[in-house]
């Protein structure tokens, strides 16, 4: 007998499992069929978490730190994305995993990697300013997409996959055709960028991305307000861009000014908004719902958030931390 | 971590004082119209042999990993690869594709020690060779430079720092202190790589009233001097001098003469110009050029900022000791490549590196240097000297030996001796040619 699926309540989050790792960790991914969670760390290796064994095999193929993973549809294949360039194809469950195919993708970082929902195509984007669209089944590079003017630093899919959305690090978002790579501005996220003057360096850029799950509105995390660059003094922001007009609706923020960037960002099914942060004001979740632009629930981890992952049944969320652990946190009422 | 260094250090408030009296002298040393007639010719084409240094300053501490001590692959090393150089066996860090190309006219010391992680007086240690003590001030690097290798009859500033604007808030250094070498050997600043202000001729006043003007002037001087002559008027007089030579010579600080193409090369950004200046200025024969660029104090995001730094050092900066090499001037002129220290190895978890002062490095080249060499060693991550164990007192004697200054020597000032370099250390003798 197949168990009911748990109440989901942010109010009840609390903590699953941790796992000490011998690196600080940098990104995560919990795979389609919940088998595994994948992390990346300051290794420059990609560790394989089985949820059920709690075995940890490591997937060696990158020459630097991996930030983004993605599946293909069946969950029988991982996409990597690493800070030297490379989109690393892998087999999802094999014993020791090895490169099924190694693309040298961009020059310099790729940031992110996203795969769209129809499985077909994988796009990334990266510190050579491109974004690129691969085909998920061969490695073809389908297109490249030229006009951001700095390190572009997230990209998504619309639900549909007909439309790409990317953000650079000076905030400036771009909505790209993925059919014959034509491009408009969707907007520009003022609040996620600043030039600060003392150190003479940009800060910005969406750390992290998600849609809302009926595809309206295009959210992005970042760092806000920042009145220090290089000592990260800065607050935890979310821009809420409607993607038919550019509009930007809503900024998420926090309530009491939380210092640091949102690192990981998702729509949860039932109408809310996840954010993971990290940064001076330590680790935390945020919920927001709807267009309330502070959070209606918020939980402190015990470090600072790089990365997160949600379960396929949206009911746990798996965090790649600073200190060294992943952890995985489930959203519904702790069993007694 | 709060950052010492852009919250009300005692380095922004020095520096922000010395600009102040900075300003003050500038203004009254430079607003005096052109003096065209009645002068001495420019100090003749700077004659060969005659040694310069050019100090490209990293102000709030660059990162050695980031840089000339990359360590991949260990918990320390970040997400950057190591990267072969000119020099076969050398790696540096692949945010530097340009200038590992020129590594054979450079060279690296990795065993840099000064147990200091302070950023004021790590300015102060790294370009005056001495500890910093209170109430004690040294002259700074280019002072030094200045008096000892000034040609006589070189008329125009020997000592130029070359730097941007000051922001918000000032993270820089500006007035390099002579100390007890005179006020004249103190830098002039040019800001945005554009001439010393206040050195064009009013238009309301012609070349013939100018001359003089400035004929009675020198008279009145001269009468003065004649009865009360000190150390504060023969300062005055030499930086009015100085100016009136600045004033006829105003293309020397003119980098928009130079021609579109080299222009190209060195690329629009500010740090591009300034090396472009730096090369016309030790072209002709300015004996103390520091180039500063900013910044490099990442306690937060560290490998963010050092692509972006160092994306615009590696290209201009290549690009100028490529250029010194084929003019023949890298024979005549020491390039350092300094830091007020560098950073830990220890990422914190922000993605930052904080200040460290015990295992970094320095880079060497050009006149009086070995090239393509490695001194010292620091172990597999990072974390401390393990070969050759130098500081800032070691790395002053090897500049001024390498242009040919006996470091071990004495000013004499007023009678009085001064150590030209701290007396208790010595010059990388492996790293003299």
């Amino acid at each position: 007998m197949s168990q009911a699926a748990p109440t989901i309540d942010p109010a009840k989050l609390h903590l699953l499992l941790e796992y000490k790792h011998e690196r600080p960790l940098t990104a995560c991914h919990w795979e389609p069929q919940s088998r595994y969670v994948f992390f990346g760390a300051e290794d420059n290796l990609i560790h394989r978490y089985d949820l059920a064994s709690q075995a940890v095999t490591p997937l060696a193929g990158h020459d630097s730190w991996i930030r983004s993973f993605g599946s293909s549809l069946d969950g029988e294949l991982l996409y990597s994305g690493g800070y030297d360039g490379r989109l690393i194809w892998w087999p999802t469950a094999a014993e020791k995993p090895e490169p099924v195919r190694v693309v040298e993708a961009h020059q310099g970082w790729i940031r992110a990697l996203a795969v769209s929902p129809n499985g077909s195509y994988i796009a990334t984007c990266g510190n050579d300013l491109l974004v690129k669209l691969w085909d998920s089944a061969t490695g073809a590079l389908v297109r490249d997409f030229a006009g951001h003017q700095s390190h572009v630093y997230n990209v998504i899919f619309s639900p549909d996959s007909t439309t790409m959305y990317s953000c650079d690090l000076k905030g400036f978002v771009k909505a790209w055709t993925v059919e014959n790579g034509e491009t408009r501005d969707l907007a520009t996220v003022e609040t996620l960028h600043k030039y600060d003057t003392t150190f003479r360096a940009d800060i910005g850029g969406a750390r992290s991305i998600a849609l809302r799950s009926d595809g309206a509105q295009l959210a992005l995390g970042g760092i806000t307000n920042v009145t220090n660059a290089f000592a990260g003094v800065g607050e935890v922001a979310v821009a809420v861009v409607n993607v038919a007009d550019g509009k930007i609706e809503v900024q998420l923020e926090s309530k009491d000014k939380t210092k640091g960037a949102t690192w990981g960002l998702s729509h949860h099914p039932n109408g809310f908004w996840v954010g993971l942060t990290g940064g001076g004001g330590g680790g935390w979740f945020f919920f927001w719902k709807g267009d309330e632009p502070h959070e209606f629930f918020r939980f402190q981890l015990k470090a600072a958030g790089r990365g997160m992952g949600i379960s396929p049944d949206k009911s746990q969320i798996a965090v790649a931390h600073s200190d060294r652990h992943l952890r995985t946190y489930a959203l519904f009422e702790k069993p007694a | 971590m709060k950052s010492s260094y852009a919250c009300n250090s005692i380095e922004h408030e020095f520096s922000r004082r010395a600009f102040l009296g900075g300003l003050a002298a500038g203004t009254a040393t430079w607003g005096l119209g052109d003096v065209l007639t009645g002068l001495p010719a420019l100090a003749e084409p700077f004659k060969s042999g005659h040694k310069r240094i050019l100090n490209v300053f990293l102000h709030g501490g660059v990162s050695q990993l980031e840089t000339w001590d990359p360590k991949p692959n260990t918990d320390t090393g970040g997400p950057f690869r190591a990267i072969p150089t000119s020099v076969p066996g050398i790696h540096v860090c692949e945010l530097l594709p340009y200038t590992a190309q020129q590594m054979h006219r450079l060279s690296i010391i990795r065993s840099i020690d000064t147990h200091n992680s302070d950023h004021a007086r790590g300015v102060v240690e790294m370009t005056t060779g001495r500890k910093q003590l209170v109430g004690i001030d040294y002259p700074h690097l280019g002072a030094v430079a200045a008096k000892a290798l000034t040609p006589d009859h070189f008329t125009l500033p020997g000592h130029i720092l070359v730097r941007s604007s000051p922001g918000e808030r000032n993270v820089e250094s500006e007035f390099h202190k002579a100390a007890y070498l005179g006020a004249q050997y103190a830098n002039m600043t040019m800001y945005d790589a554009h001439p010393p202000k206040n050195t064009e001729r009013a238009e309301t006043l012609t070349r013939e009233a100018d001359a003089s003007r400035n004929a009675l002037r020198e008279k009145i001087s001269n009468r003065f001097a004649g009865r009360r002559r000190t150390a504060d008027t023969e300062a005055y007089n030499f930086s009015f001098e100085q100016a009136r030579e600045l004033l006829t010579h105003r293309e020397v600080f003119d980098v928009t003469q130079e021609s579109a193409a080299d222009r190209e090369r060195y690329g629009t950004s500010e740090f591009g110009k300034h090396c472009l200046l730096a090369r016309r200025l030790l072209e002709r024969g300015i004996p103390y050029v520091q180039v500063n660029h900013a910044d490099y104090d990442t306690h937060h995001e560290n490998f963010d900022f050092h692509i972006e730094q160092l994306g615009e050092f590696d290209r201009p900066f290549s690009q100028l000791i490529a250029d010194l090499s084929d003019r023949g001037l890298l024979a005549e002129t020491l390039v350092c490549v300094m830091s007020e220290f560098g950073r830990t190895p220890r990422i914190n978890d922000r993605y930052g590196r904080d200040h460290w002062g015990t295992a970094w490095s320095v880079a060497l080249g050009g006149t009086g240097i070995q090239p393509g060499g490695v001194i010292g060693k620091t172990n597999d991550n990072g974390t401390e000297v393990i070969e050759r164990s130098v500081d800032h007192g070691h790395v002053f004697h090897t500049i001024m030996q390498a242009v040919g200054v006996n470091s071990t020597g004495d000013f004499d000032i007023g009678g009085r001796k001064f150590p030209i370099a701290d007396p208790a250390k010595s010059a990388i003798g492996e790293l003299l040619a």
